[in-house]
């Protein structure tokens, strides 16, 4: 019988090592660094915990969410990712994947709303939200987007959430455009995605959510939105309000046709 | 109440390879909270590999791995349809164990 000391993170930070020691570019490092990551994704251990979360009784109503509406009828999960953000007749306003689950636990189970959009990330039923975002996801993994843009209201958001993404303002006089608007730019070491167009399969919206190795947290697409509003320096989004929606109708609409690899792994 | 691990074995010759991915919040005893108080450690102590009933392999781990650990190792002599078995235990006391099948 062998005793080993095993270490992840020390197996990781060897084989980043030996690959510094040839001339590549940043960005391949990278990809590099990622596709090691990938293998081992912890995202995983999110879909388990969202899959399980789904066919759970939970809530006052001791229901499960396996009756939940997702655009493709109810129950149907498979596909709905990649028509997500879209109309939805029921409550009369265009909804993305995370806002819509909150209403499926509203309706469904019985569980509050209001007071899930207002619990932080990564607590309680709000960590709970993420992690059935990150399976429902999962579920639509190499399919290609096509948002509906057939409704007057899904014409608003896009329209909303393209005046959004240039819109200037904060302390830093900076819009989503300032980063997002042009090919080549990028933050610290990473690339970033030009988002007025399809930034390509599995970049940008079809990225997230995705887990981050660096705080080793998972991140919601409402929450990736939000910590770029933190970086400009803005206000505090609310969940699930209509402005991040807006903005996730005018990515999702311009990924059309880019592949999800959602959930995705991050530095 | 700990989150299942997602263990993967795969065959190949004679060799198996393993590759398991831990939920555990691998706390290093080492960070404060927002209030300044040292958030208290809480890690993975002990991890144990058996393969059909005999253990091949125990590890002893300590606060520097990572948080949602992933370990991969490899088992000769695995054949499909063995079962591989790991367990891990933390330093307060909570433990799991998961099974997987040879494929």
């Amino acid at each position: 019988m062998k005793k080993l000391i095993l270490g992840a993170t020390a197996l990781a930070a060897s084989l980043a090592m030996t690959g510094a020691f040839a001339q590549k570019s940043a960005a391949d490092g990278i990809a590099e660094y990622r596709a090691l990551l990938a293998d081992g994704n912890p995202a995983e251990l999110y879909e388990a915990k969202g899959e399980d979360l789904w066919k759970k009784k939970r809530g006052p109503k001791n229901a499960s969410l396996e009756q939940c509406d997702l655009g493709q009828g109810p129950g149907v999960v498979k596909g709905a990712f990649v028509s997500l953000p879209r109309y939805f007749a029921d409550t009369k306003r265009v909804q993305d994947l995370e806002s819509r689950l909150v209403t499926c636990m509203e309706t469904l189970q019985g569980l509050n709303g209001a007071e899930i959009a207002k619990t932080p990330f990564g607590k309680g039923e709000m960590a709970n939200v993420t992690a059935l975002a990150t399976w429902i996801a999962a579920e639509s993994r190499g399919m290609k987007f096509n948002l509906s843009q057939s409704y007057a209201e899904e014409q608003v958001m896009y329209e909303v959430g393209k005046r959004l993404f240039f819109m200037r303002g904060g302390s830093h006089d900076f819009s989503c455009a300032s980063c997002h608007g042009e090919d080549g730019k990028r933050i610290r070491l990473q690339d970033l995605p030009n988002l007025t167009k399809n930034p390509g399969n599995g970049i940008g919206f079809a990225a997230w959510p995705a887990y981050r190795v660096s705080n080793g947290q998972m991140w919601s697409m409402q929450l990736r939105l939000n910590d770029c509003y933190r970086q400009q320096r803005f206000p505090y989004p609310l969940f699930g309000s209509d402005a991040t929606i807006a903005l996730g109708t005018y990515m999702g609409v311009n990924a059309k046709g880019a592949e999800s690899i959602a959930p995705a792994i991050k530095r | 109440m700990s989150d299942p691990m997602r263990i993967r074995a795969q065959a190949a010759g004679n060799k198996t390879t393993v590759r398991v991915l831990m939920s555990h919040e691998m706390e290093s005893g080492q960070r404060k909270d927002s209030s300044g108080k040292l958030v208290p450690a809480h890690f993975i102590s002990e991890v144990k590999a058996e393969h059909n009933g005999k253990v091949v392999m125990t590890a002893e781990w300590g606060p520097a791995v990572s948080k949602n650990p992933f370990m991969q190792f490899v088992v000769k002599g695995a054949a499909k349809g063995d079962k591989i078995k790991v367990s891990w235990k933390d330093n307060k006391g909570d433990s799991r164990t998961d099974e997987a099948t040879v494929s």
